[in-house]
């Protein structure tokens, strides 16, 4: 029989310490939807992604209640549409988003990612147009989220990108004023970008990708807090390393059983587990707190770098033997507004988004969920993407940036998202100007590193 | 088809009675029960077999849960895979 502890160990993880499965993916390729009419292309998009997600949500609630762990989330993510935008010269890529969008609200996912481009070394036929268009597509739709990739470290930095990429993010955020500047949260800006990412809003199925596959994302930071308190204030790093470790295992095995049995319930190849910390809102699911468990005062004090980095690897360390196959972004997620303790950090004054750039060298993702004042520049948030791509390229990761220029608010203004996305306070940014250097354009050449053969 | 009962609330009296009476209600098998009393708590283990079962397993578990509220006490229906994964190698 069971150990009676490893049992009342799993179910205090899921009642109490909000264990869950974060996210069931399906990825599905359009490549076979391409067509010179728009409305024929619009036509294929919605029957396929209907007829291979039509059994998501039911077989991941039924999985969900067989074996009484919650699946929070039931997504789609598709083929960039801006590779289906080159042979139909003459489509309005908002057409596209919107079946998008009712595909979603007919199979029942709560997103649907893929809304994108990928120009990390430049624009191909279709790529300028589906970039041009996100904000419209962000703010005609509910369910469709964009992500575009500007940089990797094999290409380096298409800086023509990124110098579009600003004032796209900040028009998301102003066609959506009324809406709490909601396109902005849904629009991410990669360097190397993931091509089997089951999390939004960055997901997309990527050209490398089979037909058809389900991806798995974990959760957990309330279980490793949790984890954690137990142990004594004066235990070492490496104890504490190993206890992560520990409970990223669980964690992931979840995951991982998840996953099997999606696949094989819906007779769709299983493609990853994303070994991720992926925080909520509520009290205690936190990554900053599972940072302030190990030993800080406040999120973002000195300290937090490091504490942060152990934990990113840890996290790995402890996933990877769990799973068959790890993928998407695989480590700790650092966005503010979805984060409890890192919402309170901000509003203490610890956090600021210098210290979030420095964090971000160490984890998964990037500048993600932060609420920046609505007069920010264009040219500044370019250069904010620039900075977080180049972090990315040197140190061979991904990162993004999802900033939500608050429109219409001011300074100690609140946005609130609802749901998973939180609500987060205006973080300030260095007002000095970069205007010349992302006026520049051109490309910044791949690094070193990018010269492993 | 195993499946793992876990009971945790205040003791009360008749809470094991109740939890087999649904079990055999639904003709499923009690193989295995741990029952241990945790700084004040009540906590049940039961290892069952639906192989034989006259309801599927939500309709089960659904019935569980209402047999918990009735009681007062927290009761949970899951496939034994869970807990298997989680902490075997």
């Amino acid at each position: 029989m069971l150990d009676t502890n490893d049992i009342l160990d799993t179910i205090r993880m899921i009642s109490d310490e909000n264990l869950d499965v974060r996210t069931v993916t399906m990825g599905i390729s359009l490549l076979d939807c391409a067509d010179p009419d728009p409305d024929r292309a619009c036509e294929k998009i919605y029957n396929k992604i209907v007829d291979r997600a039509k059994d998501l949500v039911r077989t991941a609630d039924e999985i969900s209640a067989t074996y009484g762990m919650p699946i929070v989330n039931k997504r789609v993510s598709v083929t960039p549409i801006a590779m289906l935008l080159g042979c139909a010269p003459d489509a309005d890529p908002v057409q596209y988003a919107k079946t998008l969008d009712r595909a979603a609200r007919t199979v029942g996912v709560n997103f649907i990612g893929g809304f994108s481009a990928l120009v990390h070394k430049g624009f191909s036929a279709g790529d300028e147009r589906l970039i041009r268009s996100i904000p419209r597509a962000l703010a005609e739709t509910e369910f469709v989220c964009s992500s575009v990739n500007v940089g990797s470290t094999k290409s380096g930095i298409n800086m023509d990108a990124v110098k579009m990429m600003g004032p796209i993010v900040r028009e998301a955020a102003e066609l959506t004023k009324d809406n709490m500047c909601m396109g902005a949260a849904k629009l991410v800006v990669f360097c190397n970008a993931p091509e089997d990412n089951p999390f939004m809003a960055g997901a997309f199925h990527g050209p490398g990708e089979p037909d058809c596959v389900i991806h798995v994302g974990v959760s957990g930071p309330g279980a490793v807090r949790a984890a954690l308190a137990k142990l004594p204030k004066d235990a070492s790093l490496g104890e504490v390393a190993e206890l992560i470790k520990r409970t990223a295992f669980k964690i992931t095995r979840m995951g991982q059983l998840v996953g099997n049995l999606a696949s094989e319930r819906l007779g769709v190849p299983f493609g990853i587990v994303d070994l991720s910390l992926a925080p909520t809102p509520a009290p205690g699911d936190s990554v900053a707190n599972i940072l302030e468990e190990i030993g800080l005062e406040s999120c973002g004090c000195c300290g937090t770098t490091a504490t942060l980095a152990m934990l990113n690897d840890a996290v790995k360390k402890g996933g990877v033997m769990a799973s068959n196959h790890v993928g998407g972004l695989s480590g700790a997620f650092i966005p503010v507004s979805e984060d409890d303790g890192m919402i309170r950090a901000v509003e203490r004054g610890s956090l600021t988004i210098e210290k979030l750039e420095a964090m971000t060298a160490v984890c998964s993702v990037g500048i993600d969920m932060v609420v920046i004042p609505g007069e920010t520049s264009p040219a500044v948030i370019s250069a904010l993407i620039a900075d977080e791509a180049a972090i990315g390229m040197v140190n061979s990761k991904t990162t993004a940036v999802r900033v939500i220029p608050a429109v219409g608010k001011k300074s100690g203004d609140v946005l609130d998202f609802g749901g998973l996305l939180g609500y987060a306070p205006i973080l300030d940014v260095s007002t000095f100007k970069p205007d010349v250097f992302v006026a520049r354009g051109g490309r910044i050449p791949a690094p070193m590193q990018a010269l492993k053969n | 088809m195993e499946a793992v009962i876990t009971v945790i609330g205040r003791d009360a009296v008749g809470i094991l009675a109740k939890v087999c009476m649904g079990c055999a209600e639904a003709n499923v098998n009690v193989e295995e029960v741990s029952q241990r009393i945790l700084r004040g708590t009540f906590a049940m283990i039961m290892l069952v077999d639906m192989s034989k079962a006259t309801v599927d397993f939500t309709a089960f578990a659904e019935k569980m849960d209402a047999i918990g509220k009735e009681l007062g006490v927290e009761i949970r229906c899951t496939r034994q895979e869970l807990y298997d994964a989680m902490h075997k190698v």
